[in-house]
Parts: structure tokens; C-alpha cells; sequence
């Protein structure tokens, strides 16, 4: 791909999205395919997912309760643990995992279908790449990766509650009933808004790159790197203005 | 014989590069014309202007009453599915078996069943001589097998023209007489309509009923081939006998 400029960069992508919403209303609708995404990203994200996020909830259920004891704050590590995971870190490190792992498989398929030709000759056969290839991804990412997130949410609090337990000595019952204390339906819906956004960019990132890849295997490797650069940067900064937004408008307190 | 396709002035350039500068020729019914041109005339992009992948600068190209760059790309799915485009490499998608190939455009635009798109599949494959090919991946088969699975592909939808981008490119003498004798069936048994664009001169003459040559970004000649055959035209000569005129 020539090196294009920021703003070519966001109106190509303006572009495609304009051109999936116009498309995705339209038959074909490719259900099939649509099953087949969600399983390559859903199921077949899911164990590193769940392993990513039992490590992370006990780590910092440690860390935390470490670290909060000298001050005999000990109890708030529930809370704080629950909270943290439902609105940050199950969102953040779920969306980041998903965009390391399928933004740059589906950059690097759709990146190989273009420079052998194979996008062409679906278009030649009267198919839209569009339609076929960027909705069907799409979607199945807005189904997949807030599905994830939930597994993450919970398998990252049974870790926490597991450290809990075992080396902080905060029983179970009261680990889970300071949860339920906490935690409302908007830490969670707060949580689930970010990754359908996330989710949003990092399938329509990884296509619209794959789409403009040009220059061989060399370009193709260069645009897997950036889809995951681009959406890892995006993710994080995204994280704080949706964060922000969140708390002005009163969702998230 | 009806006119099928009616390309008009075309042009097209890339920055300062002029490629095609106002081309401009008919394509009868059943008749194969073979596009001759150096390397880097625009005998390819030519192709993939009539069906639709790069849009001209300028003029029109006709084709049932519609001018192809014209049309949005929904428009244009529908115009494809009618013009079958043979790809230099094949083009195969990777991921599917040749049998999938095949099945790929009847599955996306036919309400077929299954028994019938597999009986057409059967029907192709041994038309290219590729019966025992069907469960093969893409990486499986040779250079010419790909290229006759992608004819064979191209073909499925029974289009009204096939266009072929330099289909012998890079065959050995065995594989490309194979792809032209395939051609040739085609051309006796379903009558069809294309352009052959190519470098091989003597497949050219062997399968074509005309053959236009692109010169500076127009066609500079266009004849049948035996004239083009008997013609002392120095550029002709350049084309057909390269040695005698150096």
C-alpha cells in the first residue's frame, strides 16, 4: 500500500463503512459465512481469552489485596477487583487480544485474497467483497467479541475470588455478596458498550487494510503489523474518551 | 451477426502515463478477436475495463444497452455475472477445492441443487479434462490445470463473453496446447464470444477469428486473420514475424 495520509486513511474507511451499511441490507446475507466468523473468532478466541483473564483478575486481586492491607483495607478488594474487571480490564484486554489475534488473520487473509488476484475474481463472478467478506466479519465480531467479554468478565472474578480465598482469606460468600453489593447493571452495560465499539473497529480496520494492501508478501506482512498496531492504539485512547463519555452523561458513575 | 459488446473511445491514464487513448472496436456474436500489444499497452487493463474492475477516464463500453463504466458496482455485479473473465494465474480461491470453484458461482447466483450444480461441475471438469482434479486444492494442481480450472469456473454461469488474460502465459508447449484445444471444443460446442488477449502468437491464430493489434493506446489495425496473416503491414510484421523485421 502507498503511504497514505491520515485523513485518506479515515475517508477510506468512511467509505467502506457507508458501502457495508448499504450493502448489509441488501440479500445475499450470508448467514453461513457469518457462523463460520463468530466460531473462528468467538470459539476459537476463547481459550486465550479465558486464561488471559484468570490471569489477570487473580494477579491483581493480589497485587490489590497486598498492597491495600498495610492500610487494613484488606475487605475493599472485592469491590475495587469487581469493578475494575466489569468496567476496564475485561473490555480493555479482551478487545486488545481479539485485535492482536483475528484483526491480523483477517488483514492477512483478505491482504493474500487481494494480491492473488482472488478478490478480483470474486467481483468478476458478480460477488461483492464488500458483502461477502467486510459485513460478514463485522458482524460476527459485534456478536463475538462483547460474548467474549462476558466469559472474560466472569472467569477474571472467579480468579479474583479464587486468590481471594486462598491467600488473602476473604471468604467466598462475602466475596461474592460484596460483588453483587457493588457491581450494577450499568458497570456492566458500560463495559459491553465499549467492546461492540471496539469490535466495530478492529473488524472494519483489518478489513480496510487487507483491502488496500498492495506490494506482495512483503506488503501483506506490513499491513498485518499495522492492523494491530492501529487498532491496539485505537483501543487504548478510545478506552478513555468512551470512559469519559460514560461518566458525563451520568451511565457510569 | 449481432454486435455484442461496442467499446468507444476509451481512455485511461495513470498521472502522466496515457495507457489506452481512445479505443474504440465491436465484438460480434461467436466471434473470438485476439488482442495482440507490447508489454505495458493495456491489453489487460483493457479486459478488466469492459468488466468493470477499473473504471476509464473517458468513453463508453456497450453492452446490452448499458455502458459499463457508467454503472455503480451494484449494477455491476448483475453485468458480471453475464461476462466470464479468465485470470493469467487462474485466480482460484484457495481455500475451496476446484470442485468448490466451480461450484462457487452457481451457489452465489443459481438456485440450484445441490445434484444439479454437481452434475454441471461434472459436466465442466470434463471439459477441461480436469475429472479427476475435483477434490484438489488450488496449491494442489499445476500452473495449466489452475488456469483450466479458472476457464472452466469462468464458464459456469455460461456467460455471453469470456474474456481471457493471457491464459498461456508461462505453459509449457504440452499445457498450452491442452488450454487451446479446451478452447477450441468450447468454441465448436457452445459457440462462445470472447477476447483473447496474449503475447503467444501462434495460439492467437489458432484460436481466433480476428485479431486487433493495440498500439499507442488505440487499435491500430484490425483484421481477420487471414489478412492479418498475408499483410505486409510493417507493424503486423513486427507482431507476427519479429525476426524478419528486425
Amino acid at each position: 500500500m502507498n503511504k497514505k495520509s491520515p485523513l485518506q486513511i479515515v475517508g477510506g474507511m468512511g467509505i467502506l463503512v457507508a458501502q457495508v451499511f448499504r450493502e448489509a441490507r441488501k440479500p445475499p446475507y450470508y448467514f453461513g459465512l457469518i457462523c463460520e466468523q463468530i466460531w473462528s473468532i468467538g470459539v476459537g478466541s476463547l481459550p486465550l481469552v479465558l486464561i488471559t483473564a484468570l490471569a489477570t483478575g487473580s494477579v491483581m486481586a493480589l497485587q490489590f489485596g497486598y498492597g491495600v492491607a498495610k492500610f487494613g483495607g484488606k475487605l475493599y478488594v472485592p469491590k475495587v477487583v469487581a469493578l475494575t474487571i466489569l468496567r476496564e480490564m475485561g473490555p480493555v484486554f479482551t478487545s486488545l487480544l481479539v485485535a492482536g489475534r483475528i484483526g491480523s488473520g483477517i488483514t492477512s487473509e483478505v491482504a493474500s485474497m487481494k494480491i492473488s488476484q482472488q478478490l478480483d475474481a470474486m467481483r468478476a463472478l458478480g460477488t461483492s467483497p464488500t458483502r461477502r467478506i467486510v459485513t460478514t466479519r463485522i458482524i460476527a465480531a459485534l456478536i463475538s467479541v462483547p460474548l467474549l467479554t462476558l466469559f472474560s468478565d466472569y472467569v477474571g472474578l472467579l480468579g479474583a475470588m479464587l486468590v481471594c480465598k486462598n491467600e488473602l482469606g476473604i471468604h467466598t460468600s462475602f466475596f461474592i455478596a460484596k460483588c453483587i453489593e457493588t457491581i450494577r447493571i450499568s458497570d456492566f452495560l458500560a463495559g459491553m458498550a465499549k467492546t461492540v465499539v471496539f469490535a466495530f473497529f478492529i473488524a472494519l480496520t483489518a478489513c480496510w487494510r487487507g483491502l488496500e494492501t498492495a506490494g506482495g508478501t512483503e506488503g501483506v506482512g506490513r499491513s498485518t503489523t499495522w492492523t494491530v498496531v492501529t487498532t491496539s492504539i485505537f483501543i487504548m485512547i478510545s478506552d478513555f474518551f468512551l470512559t469519559k463519555f460514560l461518566i458525563m452523561t451520568g451511565f457510569q458513575v | 451477426m449481432s454486435v455484442v459488446l461496442k467499446v468507444e473511445n476509451i481512455c485511461k491514464s495513470f498521472g502522466e502515463k496515457k495507457v489506452h487513448q481512445g479505443i474504440t472496436f465491436n465484438l460480434h456474436e461467436g466471434e473470438i478477436l485476439s488482442l495482440f500489444g507490447g508489454s505495458g499497452s493495456g491489453k489487460s487493463l483493457l479486459l478488466r475495463s469492459i468488466i468493470g474492475l477499473e473504471k476509464p477516464d473517458s468513453g463508453h463500453i456497450y453492452f446490452e444497452d448499458k455502458d459499463i463504466p457508467t454503472l455503480s458496482e451494484e449494477a455491476l455485479l448483475d453485468i458480471r455475472k453475464k461476462i466470464g473473465f479468465v485470470f493469467q494465474n487462474g485466480a482460484l480461491f484457495d481455500s475451496l477445492t476446484v470442485a468448490g470453484n466451480l461450484a462457487y458461482p452457481l451457489k452465489e447466483h443459481t438456485k440450484d441443487s445441490p445434484q444439479h450444480i454437481q452434475e454441471k461441475i461434472n459436466i465442466m471438469l470434463d471439459l477441461v479434462d480436469m475429472r479427476n482434479a475435483a477434490d484438489l486444492l488450488p496449491n494442489e494442481l499445476s500452473g495449466g490445470m489452475q488456469k483450466r480450472a479458472g476457464l472452466a469456473r469462468a464458464l459456469m454461469l455460461e456467460p455471453k463473453i469470456i474474456l481471457f488474460d493471457e491464459p498461456t502465459a508461462g505453459l509449457d508447449p504440452t499445457n498450452t496446447r491442452r488450454l487451446l484445444d479446451n478452447i477450441l471444443r468450447l468454441k465448436e460446442t457452445r459457440h462462445i464470444t470472447g477476447i483473447f488477449v496474449t503475447h503467444d502468437i501462434p495460439s492467437a491464430l489458432a484460436i481466433a477469428d480476428s485479431i486487433a493489434i493495440l498500439y499507442e493506446g488505440k487499435i491500430a489495425i484490425r483484421d481477420t486473420v487471414a489478412n492479418i496473416q498475408a499483410s505486409t503491414d510493417p507493424l503486423v510484421g513486427a507482431f507476427l514475424n519479429p525476426e524478419k523485421t528486425k
